[in-house]
């Protein structure tokens, strides 16, 4: 058809998406910075940094999770209510010392992720109905635990919310070390190859004689610890637990972080590096509104159109 | 499989409809089909005389009546997730339109009914449009497109609403407000609206064409392209829908609160969802019936209320329940797919 005469722009369009998806992210990062920079008062502090470091750490920690599911061409809906989960479980166990309590709720964690994994794998539900069910399910059962809002006092949580290294707060520190663990997996580790295998064809990793439903399982009891452990630092910080208001849309931002990155939906590419710069820009993104005054609308229709951008861009490149 | 070729009056080679079985189908293949499709009401008849013998206020008139009103906001939207489901996609905007109509009918209500009425209409079913747009035209992922739209319209409606603080009320004496406070012959009108378009919209399903392809690009989009059907048109026009009905859902709400509750509507198009999957949806498309849909809506309403007459159980176990229930469908349909698709 026009192919011909248009072949050489529709190149250069291709090159651009592609080049905008793949580094698009953390162009909208750099842009950021320096327009917060210039136009906002008090940017360029370090407490400023340490705030918006410390907000995005549970965030990431959630949307690693979410990358691995989401490059099993999977999704995982229950993290927020994962969260709500292992909030309740540390306030149960806190008198067994902090440690435990942490431990409680990372198991609650796997149990859920253990409980979504088998349903996707074993039983074949789509990923998206079996951890629809757990959220709903997750959510409940952490408000029967814990039915309203209660404080957390321990030292040990409290220096875990607060604390730091080198004014560098635990949380980020955590978080960092979390991001380079899981780029590690998925890069170099057979573990990551088959993952990557498993969501570009499920059919095609069975035939290679992959073990698809022990990969799948561990993808999810990942997904499912990473979000407890994001409900430990979030508890830390607050020094309360509230399984109503913990985690709720959390899936959300996960999922966006993950999608802005340039991660693909259809599975098979998994991008931490963008992932963690999708985090930060939501962050961004929200501060600059807020800081500028502008209401929290905003920031919701802002970050759908960031969405769809990104989604849209990383269209051109699956189809080529 | 191959035994039912002579129908060739189907639009839809993958759709055999509930009704025509093949006729080489054996008996367990029938009792596992039956169960797929009728498990969910024939749960809803066992729950409601379990609950009607364990409770007295159960099945008292008021009971029933605040069930059936409450049922009715959710059984519209699940009414347009169930085409949408059908084609193979999924709306996860609803809640959030349900949001937006109400507010905006409870806004536009002071200028008079029509205004009430096609104000949430036009922008739900626009906001739907574009959802079409995008995952038709765009071929973007249904569920990141719904996701995005879920965001901005919960954006939209906080903008117009000065940020969730202003609560619009509706005028009692107004014809929109017996819209949902009124009752003909003892039944509350939400309940008549809902299922007079329930009659619509199975009537639309099964005996328009529309509603073949609706079956057709959800069981095999190549094949249906392939056969003439207007496939992007299809998914334009069930994204559209959905928009409308929880548009208009959202706007009858309103109408029976008179008031624009901003706080309504999140985690509707979760339970909207549920219902449709429980009412013998798959999810995978191609396959399921409106009325299954009502039933699943009846059924999660079924046992929100159980739940509330045992009064020394937390609300917080109707979550618990619901989402183990929804897990419980899901692995039965699985089941009783595998097993029909192995005989």
């Amino acid at each position: 058809m026009t192919e011909l005469t248009l072949g050489r722009v529709t190149a250069d369009r291709d090159r651009l998406l592609r080049l905008l998806q793949q580094y698009g992210v953390y162009a909208g990062v750099v842009v950021l910075l320096l327009a917060n920079t210039v136009f906002t008062p008090h940017f360029l502090s370090a407490e400023n940094f340490r705030t918006q470091a410390v907000q995005v750490a549970p965030v990431l920690i959630v949307a690693l999770g979410m990358a691995l599911a989401i490059g099993s061409e999977g999704v995982d809906l229950s993290v927020g209510s994962v969260m709500a989960l292992s909030t309740s479980l540390i306030s149960l166990y806190l008198g067994y010392g902090p440690w435990i309590a942490a431990l409680a709720a990372v198991i609650g964690g796997i149990v859920v992720g253990c409980a979504n994994g088998a349903l996707i794998a074993f039983v074949g539900v789509q990923p998206i109905v079996a951890t629809l069910a757990l959220m709903v399910a997750g959510r409940g059962l952490a408000l029967v635990l814990l039915p309203q809002l209660k404080d957390v006092r321990d030292p040990g949580m409290a220096a875990l919310g607060s604390g730091d290294v080198l004014g560098v707060p635990y949380l980020v520190l955590i978080a960092a070390a979390l991001a380079l663990v899981v780029a590690f997996v998925v890069r170099r580790t057979t573990f990551g190859r088959q993952l990557l295998a498993i969501g570009d064809s499920r059919p095609a990793a069975r035939l290679a004689g992959l073990p698809v439903r022990r990969v799948l399982i561990i993808v999810y009891v990942c997904s499912g610890a990473l979000a407890a452990i994001a409900g430990v630092l979030a508890t830390a910080r607050l020094t309360a637990s509230d399984p109503t208001s913990l985690g709720t849309l959390m899936e959300l931002s996960a999922i966006t972080a993950v999608v802005v990155g340039g991660t693909p939906l259809s599975g098979g590419r998994v991008r931490i590096g963008g992932t963690v710069a999708g985090a930060v820009l939501i962050q961004l993104l929200t501060t600059t509104l807020i800081k500028h005054d502008l209401p929290p609308s905003w920031t919701q229709i802002a970050q759908a159109v960031v969405i769809v951008l990104a989604v849209y861009a990383a269209r051109e490149r699956g189809k080529r | 499989m191959t035994t039912d070729v002579q129908d060739t009056g189907k639009a839809a080679p993958s759709v055999n409809p509930p009704d025509e079985e093949p006729p080489g189908a054996s008996r367990s293949e029938r009792l596992s089909t039956l169960a797929q499709q009728h498990g969910a009401l024939v749960t809803l008849v066992v729950a409601m005389v379990a609950a009607s013998l364990s409770f007295d206020t159960f099945l008292t008139g008021d009971n029933l009546e605040n069930m059936a009103v409450s049922s009715a906001f959710l059984a519209v939207v699940a009414l347009g997730m169930t085409f949408v489901i059908i084609t193979g996609g999924i709306d996860l905007s609803v809640g959030s339109l349900f949001a937006l109509g109400g507010v905006l009918a409870a806004w536009g209500s002071r200028y008079g009914t029509a205004v009430a009425l096609l104000l949430p209409l036009a922008v739900c079913g626009l906001i739907g449009l574009v959802n079409g747009v995008l995952i038709a035209r765009s071929r973007l992922a249904p569920f990141i497109v719904t996701l995005a739209a879920m965001l901005g319209a919960r954006g939209l409606m906080l903008a117009v609403t000065d940020e969730g603080s202003q609560t619009y009320l509706v005028d009692k004496d107004t014809f929109f407000a017996t819209l949902g406070q009124g009752r003909l012959l003892g039944i509350g009108v939400p309940v008549w609206i809902t299922v007079a378009l329930f009659v619509l919209g199975a009537v639309v399903l099964r005996r328009t064409r529309f509603g073949q392809y609706v079956y057709a690009v959800g069981g095999n989009e190549d094949a249906a392209a392939l056969m003439g059907a207007p496939v992007a048109r299809t998914k334009i026009a069930v994204y559209t829908l959905s928009g409308l009905c929880a548009g208009l859902a959202g706007a009858l709400n309103a109408a029976w609160l008179v008031s624009g509750v901003t706080i309504l509507g999140s985690g509707m198009e979760l339970e909207a969802i549920s219902a449709v999957v429980i009412g013998g949806t798959l999810l995978t498309g191609g396959s399921g019936f409106i009325s299954g849909s009502l039933v699943g809506v009846l059924l999660l309403k079924v046992i929100q209320n159980v739940i509330n007459q045992i009064g020394s159980l937390d609300s917080a176990y109707q979550q618990v329940v619901s989402g183990a229930f929804l897990a419980v469908v899901v692995i039965a349909q699985t089941w009783l797919g595998r097993r029909r698709r192995v005989l």
